[in-house]
C-alpha cells in the first residue's frame, strides 16, 4: 500500500517521467524514474512532507548485454516516517552522464566519487570529481564487468 | 594522491602529512592538513589504501563462499557483518530461522558490538595518551573472545552465521564462561569511566571539539553512535527490528552535542546496553533439544553398520565430524533442505543425503535465489550497516554492495577538524571509529 | 657467593664466547618493532601486544612509529597496490640491521584476495625474514614467530666490521 502511494504521488508530481514501480514482493518500495527527472524527484522527496532527509547508499550495478547497460541505485530513508525507498534510473553506455547529488545531500560528494572511480559515471554539478579508492595512474574501471578481476596495475616494480 | 589540496594550499602555510602508515593504529588512510602554525586552514582526506576488491571478488564467488569475506569487513565485529549478508539472502530466499538459532544470533553480535566499542574507545584514549585505558580494555575483549572463541572456533573472523541458522550450537559450558566475560567487562568498564569520565585532560581534549549539529549529521548520512551523540534517535535494531531485539527490554543511549565527549559517552552506554541484552538473551534462549547419543562406534563401523540396515537411533560418530550430533541440527538451521548443507550423518549414510550435499556444492547448483534485488539493513558497530545485492538467478551474486556506515562518518571528517587544531585530529578521528576494511571495502 | 663458587667460574670472573653471539644476544632481546598495521591482523597484533600475550616479556615490546630509531618491520595486514611504495619507503629508510616480519597471510601471499588491487605477499616488494601464517594468526603463533626471528638474529653472519679485519 505504502508502494502504490508513494508511486501516485510521484506520478502525480511528475507525470512524465516517472516510469513505474518494480514489483517488489519483498515489502520494498522501488520506483523507477527515467535519467532526466532525478534532481527534480529528489528535490521533491528530500522537502516536506515526504522528508527523506538521508540519502542512505548510491551505487550503480553494471548489467552488461542489456541496453541500457548501467543501472543507478539510489536509497533514500526518511527519519520521520521511518520508511525507507530505491529509486532507480538506467543510463546508456554512450552518454555516461547524469545530475549530481551533492546540492541536496553531503555525503554524496564521496559516494558519487566511488561509483566515478569504479564505473565511470560522470556526474554534473559535482564540484571535484576525481577517483577515490584507486590511484593515480589506473586505467579502466574496475568494477565493470568487462575488466578482468585479475588484471593487476602495479605501482612500483614487483619481483617475480 | 591528495591533489585538491596541493593545488590550493598557499605559500606561506604549511602542508603536514598525516600518512597512510599510521600510528594511530587505524591502518591506512591520508590526512593532508594545511596549518597555519597548529591551525588547521584545510584538510584533505585520502582513502582506498585498503581497497582490496571486496565487491569484485564477491561476484566471482557462490552465496556459501563469499561468507568469510565479509568477516573481513567491519573486522572488530565480524559477527555483524556476517549477520547483515546473512540475512539479506535469507530475506531475498524466505528462508525461516529457528527460534534457538536467533537467540544465539542475538548474543553473539552482542558480543560482537561490545569488542567494536572496546576497540574504537581503547585506541582513542591511547592516542590521547591514557594507555592504562588501553590495556584495560583489550583485557576484557580477551575475555570476550574467549567466548567467541570457545562457541564458535575462532577469535575473530569467525564465519559462523550461516544461511539457515549458526555453524554449531553453544557449548556445555556456555553459560559460565560468558558469566565470567561479562563480570570482569563490567569491572573494566568501571575502572575506565573512574579513569576518564571526569579527566580534566580527556574532558579538554574531547568537550566540545568536533561538534556536529543534527541537520549536518543526518545530511551527511550518518547513523549509529556518531548521529545518536547529535540526539537523533535511530537505532535499526528499535527502527526496523529484526530477530529477537523487540523481545529484549534495553534501550538508546542518546547524546545532547555531538562533540568527540558525546560520542564517547554514547559507545559506553552502548556497551552497557548491549550486556544488558546479552544476559536476557542468556536466560530467555529455548532449551536445545539434544537427544540420546548412542554409544559410541567408531565412524568407519558406524557407516558399514548403516549401509547393512536402517538404523533407528542415532549414530554417533567422532565428535570431530561436523554435526556429531544430528539431532540438534533442527534447533540451529533451518530444516528446508535447499539452503542449508546437511549434516554429515545423513551425507555420509543415505543417498539423499549425499545428493543433497551434491547439489549443494556443485557448480552451477546450489543457493540460487530468484530473479531480482533486494536491500537488507543490520545495525553494525558504526551504524547502519546495508547490504544489496543483485540476483540473476544463477548460484553467484551479480551485485554485491555494501553500505559502510563509516564511510559516511569519515566522509565529514574535512567539515569537521576545519579551523581546529592538529591535536584536535586525533581524538575526532579516533571518535568516528574508522575500520579500513568497511570504509575501502 | 662464596669463594669456591667463584673459583668454578672460568677464568675467574669472566666469560669468553664470540663477539657474534654476543651482539646477537643483545639485539634480538631489544627489538623495537615498526607495526605498519594496515587491516584485520592489527586486531592480532594488538592482542598480542597486551597483557594476556604480552611480547614485552621477550623484549619486544616497545613500538617506536618511526623507521629511523626501529629494527624490525612488523608489516601486519593486507598490502595493497596503492600502498605498496608507501611498505618501500618505510622500508628503505630504515637502518641497517632491519628484519622484515609478514605477519597473516595477506602480507605472506596476497591471502584470499587474489584480485586487481593486492600485492600478492610483500616479498614481491621486500625481503622478508620471517613469515607467520593465519588468518588472523593466533597471538600465539605471533610468538611463536618472534621466537623464531629471535633464533636467526642469534645465528647471523658476523659483522662486516670485523670480517674486514680478519681478511
Amino acid at each position: 500500500m505504502e508502494e502504490k502511494t508513494i508511486l501516485e504521488r510521484l506520478r502525480r508530481e511528475f507525470p512524465a517521467e516517472v516510469e513505474g514501480a518494480a514489483a517488489s514482493p519483498l515489502g520494498e518500495d522501488v520506483v523507477i524514474i527515467g535519467k532526466g527527472a532525478l534532481l527534480p524527484v529528489m528535490a521533491y522527496l528530500k522537502a516536506k512532507p515526504e522528508d527523506y532527509a538521508m540519502l542512505l547508499d548510491l551505487t550503480c550495478v553494471d548489467l552488461r548485454g542489456e541496453e541500457p547497460r548501467f543501472e543507478m541505485v539510489y536509497h533514500l530513508f526518511s527519519l520521520t516516517h521511518n520508511r525507507r525507498l530505491r529509486i532507480k534510473t538506467r543510463l546508456p553506455e554512450e552518454e555516461l552522464r547524469i545530475a549530481s547529488l551533492t546540492s541536496l545531500w553531503k555525503n554524496a560528494n564521496w559516494l558519487e566519487r566511488e561509483v566515478y572511480d569504479l564505473f565511470g559515471v560522470h556526474f554534473e554539478g559535482h564540484p571535484d570529481l576525481r577517483r577515490l579508492f584507486m590511484y593515480d595512474g589506473f586505467e579502466g574501471y574496475p568494477l565493470r564487468k568487462d575488466y578482468p578481476l585479475r588484471r593487476r596495475q602495479p605501482l612500483i616494480r614487483l619481483k617475480d | 594522491m591528495p591533489n585538491r589540496i596541493l593545488k590550493q594550499a598557499r605559500q606561506d602555510t604549511m602542508l603536514l602529512n598525516m600518512g597512510p602508515s599510521h600510528p594511530a593504529m587505524h591502518g591506512t588512510i591520508r590526512i593532508m592538513l594545511e596549518l597555519d602554525g597548529e591551525r588547521i586552514l584545510n584538510s584533505e582526506v585520502e582513502v582506498g589504501y585498503l581497497h582490496r576488491g571486496f565487491e569484485k571478488t564477491c561476484e566471482h564467488r557462490t552465496y556459501f563462499n563469499l561468507l568469510p569475506y565479509t568477516d573481513r569487513l567491519n573486522y572488530v565485529s565480524p559477527l555483524i557483518n556476517n549477520l547483515g549478508y546473512v540475512m539479506t539472502v535469507e530475506k531475498m530466499l524466505g528462508v525461516e530461522v529457528p527460534e534457538r538459532a536467533q537467540y544465539i544470533r542475538v548474543l553473539m553480535s552482542e558480543l560482537s558490538r561490545i569488542s567494536d566499542h572496546l576497540t574504537c574507545l581503547a585506541a582513542m584514549a591511547m592516542e590521547c595518551g591514557a594507555f592504562t585505558a588501553f590495556l584495560y580494555k583489550m583485557k576484557a575483549r580477551e575475555f570476550l573472545w574467549d567466548v567467541i572463541e570457545q562457541t564458535t572456533g575462532a577469535r575473530m573472523t569467525t564465519s559462523y552465521i550461516r544461511i539457515g541458522g549458526v555453524r554449531a550450537d553453544l557449548h556445555p559450558g556456555f553459560d559460565t564462561v560468558l558469566k565470567k566475560a561479562i563480570e570482569e567487562t563490567r569491572l573494566v568498564l568501571k575502572d575506565v569511566r573512574g579513569l576518564l569520565d571526569k579527566n580534566k585532560i580527556f574532558l579538554n581534549r574531547t568537550r566540545d571539539v568536533a561538534v556536529m549539529s543534527r541537520e549536518d549529521a543526518v545530511a551527511f548520512g550518518w547513523t549509529g553512535p556518531c548521529l545518536r551523540s547529535t540526539g537523533v534517535s535511530y537505532d535499526v535494531r528499535k527502527a526496523h527490528p529484526y530477530l529477537v531485539y523487540d523481545r529484549l527490554n534495553w534501550e538508546v543511549p542518546l547524546g545532547e552535542k555531538g562533540d568527540n565527549f558525546d560520542r564517547y559517552m554514547v559507545r559506553m552506554k552502548e556497551m552497557e546496553q548491549s550486556l544488558r541484552i546479552v544476559e536476557q538473551a542468556a536466560v530467555r534462549i529455548p532449551k536445545s533439544c539434544r537427544a540420546f547419543i548412542a554409544e559410541g562406534m567408531a565412524p568407519a563401523q558406524a557407516i558399514k553398520e548403516s549401509r547393512r540396515q536402517r538404523v533407528r537411533e542415532d549414530i554417533a560418530l567422532s565428535p570431530n565430524l561436523e554435526g556429531s550430533e544430528e539431532a540438534r541440527y533442527p534447533d540451529i538451521l533451518a530444516s528446508d533442505k535447499g539452503y542449508v548443507v546437511p549434516p554429515k550423518e545423513e551425507t555420509y549414510t543415505s543417498i539423499e543425503g549425499l545428493i543433497n550435499h551434491f547439489k549443494f556444492f556443485m557448480r552451477g547448483h546450489g543457493l540460487r535465489p530468484p530473479k531480482g534485488d533486494v536491500y537488507f539493513a543490520v545495525e553494525g558497530g558504526n551504524g547502519e550497516l546495508g547490504f544489496y545485492i543483485v540476483s540473476d538467478g544463477t548460484d553467484r551474486p551479480y551485485r554485491l554492495h555494501l553500505r559502510a556506515p563509516c564511510f559516511h562518518i569519515v566522509s565529514a571528517l574535512e567539515a569537521l577538524i576545519q579551523g581546529r587544531y592538529v591535536a584536535d585530529v586525533i581524538p575526532t578521528f579516533g571518535s568516528m571509529n574508522m575500520i579500513g576494511g568497511e570504509l575501502d571495502r | 657467593m662464596s669463594e669456591d663458587k667463584r673459583k668454578r667460574l672460568p677464568a675467574g670472573q669472566f666469560i669468553t664466547t664470540q663477539f657474534n653471539s654476543l651482539l646477537g644476544w643483545a639485539r634480538k632481546f631489544s627489538l623495537f618493532h615498526y607495526p605498519f598495521v594496515t587491516a584485520c591482523c592489527g586486531m592480532e597484533y594488538m592482542s598480542a601486544a597486551c597483557a594476556h600475550y604480552d611480547i614485552d616479556r621477550f623484549g619486544a615490546g616497545w613500538t617506536r612509529f618511526s623507521p629511523r630509531q626501529s629494527d624490525m618491520l612488523l608489516v601486519v595486514g593486507t598490502i595493497t597496490q596503492k600502498e605498496a611504495p608507501v611498505l618501500r619507503t618505510v622500508y628503505e629508510q630504515m637502518t641497517e640491521p632491519k628484519w622484515v616480519v609478514a605477519f597473516g597471510t595477506c602480507a605472506v601471499s596476497g591471502g584470499i584476495y587474489d584480485n586487481y588491487a593486492v600485492v600478492q605477499g610483500i616479498d614481491q616488494i621486500i625481503p622478508v625474514d620471517v613469515y607467520i601464517p593465519g588468518c588472523p594468526p593466533r597471538p600465539e603463533t605471533v610468538l611463536d614467530g618472534l621466537l623464531k626471528l629471535q633464533e636467526k638474529i642469534q645465528h647471523q653472519e658476523p659483522d662486516w666490521r670485523w670480517k674486514k679485519r680478519r681478511s
